[in-house]
């Protein structure tokens, strides 16, 4: 309670005097944002504590000072056990503070963590299923699958309010950064690996979603609208992307696969069976071996007791030693998902 | 002969004509540079200063003009810098909505990678390498660094770097992949132009000279203190140059390592950090930042030194703590080894590993903050002069505290995952490495100059340059710590929101105000040349100051000191001063130096040929360069005429001007 007074008290006029501009990250419509939000502005204020301090004592002591003041002089004092005391302590006190902090917040926070509150005040039930939604970067879009409705959109993204969001989150090719500020922090999606992120938007709207780590030519425009709709217009929508849609076969996949960039919305009605797992797995359209399966070889091989190399087979990225023929293998799809 | 394809692709490699001068806006910037080329050849040329040039600088071996070497090419790539940054604020101040700006992808992401990697290894890496150069013997008392001949070659090796770099403006591109290059962005399938071998082959050569300074400068400050100079009474300065010499030792071959690597994957197929056969992204990432972290502390701890000098010489106090501001720096330096997954806390770590790397983050402000309160209290109950060095102290002390606080808010993972890549970040670290390692060496070039020159910079131009850099700076960062909280992300060349517009209008003029501030530092510099019998120090000693340095004459003599000081305190000319400290008159006695060599700047060219046979796939150009820089290498170890020494005539000659000035003046 008494934390609400103060972030009410300290966040009100901030907010009041920058209400000119929409600051999303101040002021989002999600949950976990919200939290994250909270964690800003507690370590602002803590950190205040000492910067406001050393700023004014700064410019008071340059003022006071100052030759032509001829203030007190005192040239070979340099040393004071009291005094070194506390300025050494002082921050410890604060970072003691922010550290706690930081242990725990990132703890409950960690986007791999299943949600355990839709709100402040709202547990999750067994009744609030997430809803899942896989995420695939590409050059330079967005696609996004919905496994439970057989679905898939580019660069549109819809999700009911107050439901658990899922993201399972990977790319085609180049390194990009999933990031909707209104709804939660952002996680790297990258080629053969899997990220994750939990969330959930507690209000109706449309909001700004966007790649956050640079990917080449067409980075600035690889954005979409996420929106956050009620029950009932959530379904709706995925009604319209099925009526309106089309197939999102292999084929169509490897046409939206070349490069291009402010690509408009597009829905599909129907998705190849297991794409996005292919498209994890570096095998669309089952010219390379999925890397699920060179590992699981190697898995295999190991077991039945091998030489050296086999031991390698362990470690992150050296699965393929063994398995010449696995020219797409590797175990960082293992390595980014058991974390 | 060129009508043969095969042949010409032998000679040239993948270099064609339209490779050179691909774009409009890229021949004027080479009409401009090419016009001031021919005038600085031509002048040199009418003046007849070839050889003077090669005598006096080029063959230095003198740790001063190889100081004053590196500065030279720090400013003149920050000008560089400087004019890639102004380009990326006009282009995102207009570039909203129908307008795409006059930067198109293509150009803009060249800009901002050149951007950074200009400005961290080409312009803060020399300049503070500079800095260290000229000053480090001169305050522990000695005649020069441990190795005098490797000091110039890490020098040209760091300009063929800067050559390499700027060669890539006018023939061929340059990366345009971010300053740091992940891959797999940087890889043959997604970058296979040029730009990403400029940037490796430029890193390298310049990193073998970074990595022979530092290890130059530690041999230097270990075995080369005066007598009596026990550690716990080196300078802070050297202090601080000692820990990051270390740094630079430690963390530079991680860098040699992770490009090399890279390297291979993009010229030998293998695959360390591809998306297929088993490479690994992360991993580069991860060593890219087991050397990047450590290397903003590398730029930042010498200039923590400078303030330490400047705010206890200004003050006319000792500094206040010497041994905690020791301290400081040493656990800096630990601990910056500790931090560097703070920089991807978003790739998907655990909640622990995250959580680690963000307290240990946050442990570096404590010995930080510790610092601050150190220079601080040594304002309290000091007679502070407000000369320029001062003022930089001063405007720095205020403006790295805020730094310091957006740093550790982006330490907290939670509030990292909506800040990280946010024009908030850029903020942040543009707010400590202006306010803190710009200002460090803006307040050192004012407070050394008199010492490398014989005379003070002029204080109305410098003046007129900080008013217009300081809040310049507020200007054109301050927006961009409002646009991170707005959810704007970092290199975007085009914006659809036109209500974002008038912050980048305003960081616009904030650089405009900066670009006022470099050129009147340029005028400062121009303006006290001409006026320098006005400006003279015949002391030596102009601000009153505390360290050897001071006790030499300005510029000092080739030898620095005619006989080595003997130190009783840290603050060693002060306590010289204090006890009443008489120059020697006589009892000179020659003194043994080491003589010029040209073998630095010969394999230094040579590096820049193998480089671009290198990037161009001109593979006799490089195998031939290669063989050169051996073959060069072994031959100037059968040169045993290195040393020489200086005639005791010379010596009385060059102390009996100075007892004479020093008496005409006194």
């Amino acid at each position: 309670m008494l934390r609400k007074l103060l972030l009410g008290s300290l966040v009100a006029p901030a907010m009041l005097a920058l209400s000119g501009c929409n600051m999303v990250v101040l002021d989002p419509s999600g949950y976990i944002a919200a939290q994250q939000r909270d964690i800003i502005v507690i370590s602002t204020i803590l950190m205040l504590l000492i910067i406001v301090p050393v700023i004014l004592l700064t410019i008071f002591f340059a003022w006071k000072y100052r030759q032509s003041r001829n203030a007190e002089y005192r040239p070979e004092w340099s040393h004071s056990t009291r005094l070194e005391v506390v300025i050494w302590s002082a921050p410890l006190a604060i970072i003691i503070a922010l550290g706690s902090i930081t242990w725990v917040s990132t703890h409950t926070l960690d986007p791999y963590r299943p949600l355990e509150r839709i709100s402040a005040g709202q547990a999750v039930t067994p009744q609030n299923k997430p809803l899942t939604v896989e995420v695939v970067s590409m050059n330079w879009k967005w696609l996004f699958f919905y496994p439970e409705e057989g679905i898939a959109t580019v660069n549109e993204l819809a999700a009911p309010v107050d439901r658990p969001i899922y993201f399972k989150i990977t790319s085609s090719d180049l390194m990009n950064s999933f990031y909707i500020p209104a709804l939660a922090g952002q996680i790297y999606s990258m080629a053969g690996m899997e990220t994750k992120l939990h969330a959930v938007i507690n209000k109706p709207g449309v909001y700004d979603g966007f790649s956050a780590n640079y990917s080449g030519a067409g980075f600035s425009g690889m954005n979409f609208k996420f929106h956050g709709l009620s029950e009932a217009d959530f379904k709706a929508w995925v009604d319209k992307v099925k009526a309106g849609g089309d197939e999102l076969s292999v084929s169509t996949y490897e046409t939206l696969a070349k490069p291009s960039s402010n690509d408009p919305v597009h829905y599909y009605r129907s998705v190849a069976p297991d794409l996005y797992h292919d498209i994890l797995n570096r095998c669309v359209g089952h010219a390379e071996p999925c890397m699920d399966k060179v590992m699981a070889m190697d898995h295999g091989h190991k077991a039945e007791g091998g030489g050296g190399a086999d031991e390698m087979a362990d470690m992150p990225g050296m699965a393929h030693h063994d398995a010449p023929e696995a020219k797409g293998a590797g175990s960082n799809a293992a390595a980014a998902t058991g974390n | 002969m060129f009508s043969n394809p095969d042949l010409w692709k032998f000679i040239f490699g993948r270099l064609t004509w339209q490779d050179i001068l691909p774009e409009t806006i890229v021949v004027y910037t080479f009409i401009v540079v090419a016009i001031g080329g021919v005038a600085i050849v031509a002048a040199i040329t009418y003046y007849r200063k070839w050889g003077y040039l090669w005598n006096e600088w080029i063959t230095s071996i003198d740790h001063k003009k190889i100081g004053a070497m590196y500065m030279i090419l720090g400013l003149v790539m920050f000008v560089r810098g400087f004019s890639d940054a102004a380009m990326m604020r006009s282009q995102q101040a207009i570039a909203f909505g129908a307008n795409q700006g006059y930067l198109p992808p293509h150009h803009y992401d060249q800009i901002f990678t050149a951007h950074g990697v200009i400005m961290i290894f080409f312009a803060a890496m020399p300049l503070i390498t500079g800095l260290m150069n000229f000053v480090v013997p001169l305050q522990i008392g000695a005649r020069d660094v441990a190795f005098p001949f490797l000091n110039n070659f890490s020098f040209w090796m760091t300009a063929a770097g800067a050559v390499i770099v700027m060669i890539s403006l006018f023939v061929g591109v340059f990366a345009m992949t971010g300053w740091l290059a992940y891959p797999p962005l940087s890889e043959l399938p997604y970058s296979p132009d040029t730009g990403v071998d400029y940037y490796i082959w430029g890193l390298q050569v310049a990193g073998i000279g970074t990595l022979l300074s530092g290890v130059n400068m530690v041999a230097t400050i270990i075995k080369m203190r005066a007598p009596g100079m026990s550690m716990m009474k080196m300078p802070v300065f050297t202090w601080t140059a000692l820990c990051t010499n270390i740094l630079i030792v430690a963390a530079f071959p991680v860098l040699t390592a992770v490009l090399a690597l890279l390297a291979l994957d993009r010229y030998a197929g293998t695959h360390f950090f591809t998306n297929t056969g088993g490479g690994d992204q992360m991993m580069y990432v991860n060593l890219i930042w087991i050397w990047g972290h450590p290397e903003v502390y590398i730029l930042v701890l010498p200039c923590f030194g400078v303030y330490s000098e400047v705010v206890a010489t200004f003050c006319g106090k000792r500094l206040f703590g010497y041994a905690s501001m020791v301290y400081a720096t040493i656990v800096i330096t630990i601990l910056s080894y500790l931090v560097w997954l703070h920089h991807f806390f978003t790739m998907g770590s655990g909640a622990s590993v995250n959580s680690f790397f963000g307290i240990t983050t946050m442990i570096i402000s404590i010995p930080t903050g510790a610092k601050i309160f150190n220079w601080l209290f040594t304002m309290y109950k000091g007679r502070i002069r407000f000369e320029l060095p001062m003022m930089w102290s001063v405007a720095f002390m205020i403006t790295f505290v805020i730094g310091g606080m957006t740093g550790v808010m982006l330490a907290v993972p939670p509030a990292d995952f909506v800040l990280h890549n946010s024009l908030f970040l850029i903020a942040h670290f543009h707010n400590v490495i202006i306010g803190g390692v710009l200002f460090g060496i803006f307040a050192a070039i004012n407070y050394w100059f008199p010492k490398a020159f014989g005379f003070k910079l002029d204080q109305f131009w410098g003046k007129v340059s900080f008013w217009l850099w300081v809040p310049g700076f507020y200007l054109a960062f301050m927006p961009l710590y409002v646009l991170g909280l707005m959810g704007i992300t970092r290199r975007l060349n085009h914006f659809d929101d036109p209500s974002l517009q008038i912050w980048f209008v305003i960081a616009a003029f904030g650089a405009l105000l900066i670009g006022g501030g470099i050129l009147a530092m340029l005028v400062q510099i121009g303006v006290s040349i001409a006026r320098r019998d006005q400006l003279r120090d015949v002391t030596g000693d102009p601000w009153d100051g505390r360290t050897l340095e001071w006790s030499t004459s300005s510029p000092p003599p080739e030898y620095n000191f005619a006989f080595t000081p003997i130190v009783y305190d840290h603050d060693a000319w002060w306590d010289m001063k204090d006890r009443g400290y008489v120059r020697p008159r006589e009892g000179f006695r020659p003194i043994h130096m080491p003589k010029n060599t040209g073998t630095g700047a010969i394999l230094a060219a040579l590096a820049v040929a193998f480089a671009f046979g290198m990037i161009w796939y001109m593979w006799w150009l490089a195998a031939v360069s290669f063989v050169a820089m051996i073959v060069v290498a072994i031959g100037h170890t059968f040169n045993y005429n290195r040393d020489f020494d200086i005639p005791v005539e010379t010596v009385v000659a060059t102390e009996g001007e100075r007892t004479a000035l020093l008496a005409r003046h006194a």
